[in-house]
């Protein structure tokens, strides 16, 4: 298992993408902190980076990576080793790749011009959403035999969550704005990562407007660590599930 | 020679005041039948067990190592009507509770030129209920009422039909409204720090021509509301952490002719909620990490808001109408993206801080739930370039380019 993770890792940082995520996320820290003149701004900037770009890297990224080494794969899985260490490594090396391309991106201007909670919380927050959308990827990736098809199917489980989804629930508020639907709405947004990285951080940094939500009920979620305990558990059962269906297909997959 | 200073001690001797003192397990009702106009009734440190004690002529109770005074539950424990009667440096504790009789630590009927200074004050009804009366000094009182809910508790320092009067560095806490003042006319508040209350942190209602300087309303449950006044002054006061769906930093309803001016409002759920209040002066308050810095319905006019910062608010204003008869001058918003080509720290272009998103929520509460998400700036940037629903009026046309220092 850790030598089959060991050549994957040599074999993505051989490749230029992960020097160039890197070197991108460098830049955008860099310049965001140069143009922010508080820490406060800092993290809302960063925000848009994180729901955005980077579950956007992860699932394209994640993609490409599974096709590009089907052929190492495939040679892998007629050795005797287990399939779900083969599967495991691949994944594993793209999530350490991912990740470490936003903590050391994000952690060197950090550490230059310094952090506090909310912008921590935002790094474990994009760190949480490469998972997720890498192993969304390898579930599409696993679905097709289709480099282009898998791209495809990766790219709408971005589009679908971080757009589509919002404009539904939206829609949904407005055209149902009769009813009472605070508890509906709140747990449509757990069915959506990207939904829920953007809660805990709402949490964090417009509190005072939440407060302002009318109910009891949200009046203790968002006033108590509860709220943050509960959408942090969840976005846990994200980081696991398309993981575990994905594994559970390569393992029965004929290559 | 001799005969002038006889004169003068005869002249003199009615107005030396006598001093009673008392030691716990004496009775102060009997201390005050029998104390002359202007004596001194000292209560030495221990603890008192009485209540209704009325107090009709002019003397001060005076408390040495801070005595306590037992109401054991039940009634009033001063009721005062006179002039000059003074209280100083006791502690009164376990009024009744009734909404009935209004139960009070102290309360003052028809009084003059009275006094509380230095007050302690612990598990009262109402704290000091004062009516019908004028030039009060109550100062450096410290209220502490410890009931879990609204209905529980009276106010704090309740002030009904008085006037000439100074509110100075009481410190409130736990009870239904922190200050009351109903008719209430030429007061000065100031240097108070109300805390925790379970209603409203200052409340008052047809009290004209009053000041409130430099005091922090914190915490309270729905923060401060004053309604039907004009003419009041609002300085320096700080206005922090009123979260909750009713909770307010200030809610102004019916106030005209009035100034607020250099306060810091910070953290509140709205920091500002206006209705029916016109012609009054917001200038160099400073909003900082609200929910909505203001709310200003349709019904406000004519009201000025000029160089005020508004920073790191969620919502900047939102309103309920299209129609705005206000204005908006040189004030500072973080989020304002305009530019500066002639370098007079102006922007070039107009602010509008309405976003199409705050009108939605104002709407449709539940969609704050979206905030920040791709879909709602989306919208909004799209509503920045054709406005078509947000008011066309509500518009800050020379907006400053960085914030004024308020602090």
């Amino acid at each position: 298992m850790f030598k089959l993770l060991k050549y994957s890792l040599y074999d993505i940082l051989k490749s230029r993408f992960a020097i160039l995520y890197t070197i991108f996320m460098v830049l955008v820290a860099v310049s965001i902190y140069q143009v922010s003149e508080d820490l406060a701004k800092v993290s809302l900037s960063l925000l848009n980076i994180m729901l955005m770009i980077v579950p956007l890297i992860a699932a394209v990224f994640a993609t490409t990576h599974f096709f590009n080494n089907l052929e190492f794969t495939e040679l892998m899985l007629a050795q005797p080793v287990k399939r779900r260490n083969v599967f495991l490594s691949q994944i594993l090396a793209v999530i350490i790749m991912l990740s470490a391309a936003i903590l050391i991106g994000f952690g060197i201007p950090m550490l230059l011009w310094g952090a506090d909670e909310s912008i921590l919380i935002l790094l474990a927050i994009g760190i949480a959403l490469s998972i997720v959308f890498a192993g969304l990827a390898f579930l599409a990736s696993v679905l097709t035999r289709d480099k282009a098809k898998a791209i495809g199917i990766s790219l709408s489980f971005w589009i679908y969550f971080s757009l589509i989804y919002d404009g539904f629930v939206l829609y949904l508020i407005y055209s149902l704005s009769d009813y009472p639907l605070e508890k509906t709405t709140l747990s449509l947004v757990f069915l959506n990562p990207v939904d829920l990285g953007r809660i805990i951080m709402l949490m964090k940094l417009d509190i005072s407007a939440l407060m302002g939500y009318t109910g009891a009920f949200f009046q203790n979620f968002f006033g108590s660590a509860k709220g943050m305990l509960l959408s942090s558990s969840i976005m846990l059962l994200w980081i696991s599930w398309p993981i575990a269906t994905a594994m559970r297909i390569f393992k029965r997959k004929d290559f | 020679m001799k005969t002038l200073f006889i004169i003068l001690f005869l002249l003199s001797s009615p107005v030396l005041a006598d001093t009673i003192r008392l030691k716990p397990g004496d009775s102060i009702k009997e201390a005050v039948a029998k104390a002359q106009v202007g004596d001194v009734i000292i209560l030495t440190a221990g603890e008192y067990i009485e209540h209704d004690i009325i107090i009709q002529k002019a003397i001060t109770i005076q408390g040495q190592g801070m005595p306590t005074i037992n109401g054991k539950d039940q009634g009033d424990v001063f009721i005062v009507a006179g002039e000059n009667i003074h209280f100083k440096n006791l502690k009164i504790i376990n009024t009744g509770k009734s909404n009935i009789d209004d139960s009070a630590a102290i309360k003052f009927f028809d009084s003059r030129n009275c006094s509380v200074e230095g007050v302690e004050l612990d598990n009262t009804f109402f704290g000091l209920h004062f009516s019908n009366s004028s030039n009060l000094t109550i100062k450096n009182n410290k209220l502490f009422s410890r009931a879990e809910r609204e209905y529980q508790t009276g106010n704090g320092i309740h002030l009904w039909k008085c006037k000439d009067s100074m509110i100075e560095g009481n410190y409130v806490e736990g009870h239904r409204d922190g200050i009351y003042l109903e008719f209430v006319t030429n007061t000065i508040s100031q240097y108070n720090t109300v805390d925790g209350n379970k209603r409203y942190g200052l409340h008052f209602m047809f009290s004209h021509d009053n000041s409130y300087i430099k005091n922090t309303f914190r915490r309270n449950g729905a923060g401060v509301a004053v309604m039907y006044t004009r003419n009041v002054l609002m300085r320096d006061n700080i206005f922090e952490e009123n979260e909750g769906p009713s909770s307010y930093g200030i809610l102004l309803k019916d106030i005209t002719d009035s100034e607020v001016v250099g306060n810091i409002f910070r953290k509140n759920t709205i920091g500002i909620y206006m209705e029916g209040s016109s012609r009054t002066l917001f200038k160099n308050n400073a909003f900082t990490s609200n929910g909505w810095a203001l709310k200003l319905m349709a019904s406000c006019d004519n009201n000025t808001f000029e160089a005020n910062n508004f920073i790191a608010n969620t919502f900047d204003i939102s309103t309920n109408g299209s129609v705005v008869l206000n204005t908006l001058k040189e004030n500072y918003w973080d989020k304002y993206e305009g530019y500066d080509l002639n370098k007079d720290r102006i922007g070039d272009v107009p602010y509008r801080p309405i976003s199409l998103f705050s009108v939605i929520v104002e709407k449709i509460p539940s969609a704050v739930i979206l905030w920040r998400s791709f879909m709602v700036t989306l919208l909004d940037r799209m509503e920045k370039i054709i406005p078509a629903i947000t008011p066309e009026n509500m518009i800050d046309n020379n907006p400053k380019m960085n914030p004024y220092d308020l602090s």
